[in-house]
């Protein structure tokens, strides 16, 4: 089956020939969430950017649905099918919840944006009555999931999210995660980069860990909890 | 008297008001001060007198006006002509030194810019004063002690319908949505499918438009002459700071408070002084409350 979502060799950095992601390589199919965890600077978020055409590559090649995003700047990848979702400012504060779906939709057909924005608020019922309120004043909890509704308004085949869980307290945390199961349902390829390695990985179906810009371990995401070797090395005492 | 410098105030206010609409959205966008943008009040200016000439000349006034059709066309024109500046001098200049990423770089080229487009303008037409029309403005009394020209009040109307819907294509359009969100998160806004090169495009037509529209009001109730862009830009950042930089509702605000302190100014202070009540309003702002009256926190 062709992967919706692979990243082949990719080296990428912030500054040309300092390259903070060496090599890394995944593939992600339908209504499959792949976990990328790793130490503080290995290059989690450098290629979820990377990936979604933020951060320039110097080498090799991303692709959604064996097509090469190399010719597709950022803001077309989600044309495309491709949906990012920021670990910091991930919303529009300054606009209304309603305004920041709007944004969102405004790239579909004008007959179908409507659609997209009920959908989006019956799966967050939340963000349906504080439809009216400025981004800015939502919870933690709230913005991350009017992050996350902005990016699948749109209907993507595939959906990067770096560090969901940053900030938000353990409750909130498990409400984003069971969030992300619903969207594994609805067929998205999801990739889910995390410092909180035990939330991810209980709803990952597959885990990576990226090591200094590599990928140092890959496996079932269950797996990956009950390796001693890995949850010392790279998982921290949270799974120890 | 009070009610008088009210409508002196509130007219110099909203030509204030347009131009800063441009310095705010510049800043908010491209994270850069302007030091240009009051070029573009002139060359609009300029512009619609080369139009209108080469129409005939102003026009047969219409009513009471000291104008006619030629100088409503002529100010089209002009808008248009100034807003396509505004894009070529980006496109020329300022958006080769974005790709630097030094904003200290972009005012500096601001400076020059400034400097080359307001040496053009006097050499090619002098340093003397210029005027649309040699007709004589005549007053009407609005109130008890309140009059104004006719001139006055077209320039306050027009320019108060094109505040209203600068507001209401930023408050509820899909071009206004996409351009306060770019000026908030460039960032985010491409990852939205946001085309930000496009929303730049739009921001200095719009700025070079609504500067052009302010330079030919300035031309229409004083006159017209090289420098007039440049001693309108001190009030331009004064009323930009004043509402807050990056608010446009703060920018039209602040332009008509700026407006009102210096009419206000002249017959306490003496006429020489108006210039340095936009330069108090301006520090005491910055000392007193940096992000404005409607900015964000982190301006």
């Amino acid at each position: 089956m062709t992967p919706v979502l692979e990243a082949r060799a990719i080296v990428a950095g912030y500054e040309p020939g300092v390259p903070i992601v060496r090599g890394a390589s995944f593939s992600l199919h339908a209504g499959e969430i792949l976990v990328l965890l790793g130490p503080n600077g290995a290059g989690k978020s450098t290629l979820a950017k990377a990936v979604a055409g933020l951060v320039r590559l110097e080498g090799g090649e991303v692709r959604l649905a064996d097509r090469s995003l190399a010719d597709v700047p950022a803001h077309d990848r989600i044309r495309h099918g491709l949906a990012f979702v920021p670990q910091t400012g991930n919303v529009f504060s300054g606009l209304t919840v309603a305004e920041n779906l709007n944004i969102a939709v405004a790239i579909l057909p004008r007959r179908a944006r409507a659609e997209r924005i009920s959908a989006v608020f019956s799966l967050f019922p939340d963000l349906a009555t504080a439809r009216r309120g400025a981004a800015g004043r939502l919870s933690g909890g709230q913005r991350q999931m009017l992050a996350i509704a902005r990016a699948l308004a749109v209907r993507p085949s595939a959906l990067v999210l770096d560090e969901p869980s940053a900030g938000l307290s353990p409750k909130l945390v498990e409400t984003v995660m069971a969030k992300l199961r619903e969207v594994r349902a609805s067929g998205v390829a999801v990739l889910l980069v995390e410092q909180n390695a035990r939330a991810a990985l209980a709803v990952a179906d597959r885990a990576m860990i990226l090591a200094e810009g590599r990928v140092a371990h890959e496996g079932a995401g269950a797996s990956l909890l009950d390796d001693p070797a890995v949850a010392a090395l790279y998982l921290g005492r949270r799974v120890a | 008297m009070i009610a008088q410098i009210l409508v002196d105030g509130v007219t110099s206010g909203a030509m204030i008001a347009l131009g800063a609409i441009g310095v705010t959205l510049t800043y908010g966008l491209l994270r850069f001060a302007n030091f240009a943008h009051g070029e573009f009040s002139t060359w609009g200016a300029y512009a619609a007198m080369v139009i209108a000439a080469a129409l005939g000349s102003a026009g047969e006034p219409i009513g009471e006006l000291t104008f006619g059709w030629h100088l409503i066309v002529a100010l089209l024109g002009a808008v248009a002509f100034t807003a396509l500046l505004a894009v070529a001098l980006d496109w020329l200049l300022f958006r080769r030194l974005r790709r630097h990423g030094n904003a200290i770089v972009l005012v500096i080229a601001s400076f020059g810019a400034s400097l080359a487009l307001r040496s053009a303008l006097e050499f090619a037409f002098g340093p003397q004063p210029y005027y649309y029309t040699r007709e004589i403005a005549m007053t009407v009394r609005l109130a008890p002690g309140m009059r104004a020209t006719w001139d006055q009040i077209f320039v306050l109307a027009v320019a108060l319908v094109l505040m209203a819907a600068t507001h209401l294509m930023l408050a509820y359009t899909a071009l206004g949505r996409a351009l306060r969100a770019t000026s908030e998160n460039p960032d985010l806004a491409r990852l939205a499918g946001i085309d930000v090169a496009r929303v730049v495009r739009v921001t200095w037509l719009l700025g070079g438009g609504m500067a052009a529209a302010s330079g030919v009001f300035l031309g229409i109730t004083v006159q017209l002459r090289p420098t007039m862009g440049f001693e309108l830009l001190l009030p331009l950042f004064a009323a930009a700071i004043l509402g807050g930089i990056g608010s446009v509702p703060g920018a039209m605000l602040g332009g008509l408070i700026i407006g009102i302190a210096e009419a206000a100014a002249v017959p306490i202070a003496g006429a020489q002084y108006r210039a340095a009540v936009a330069f108090v309003v301006m520090l005491a702002m910055l000392l007193a409350r940096p992000r404005g009256l409607f900015g964000a926190r982190d301006a």
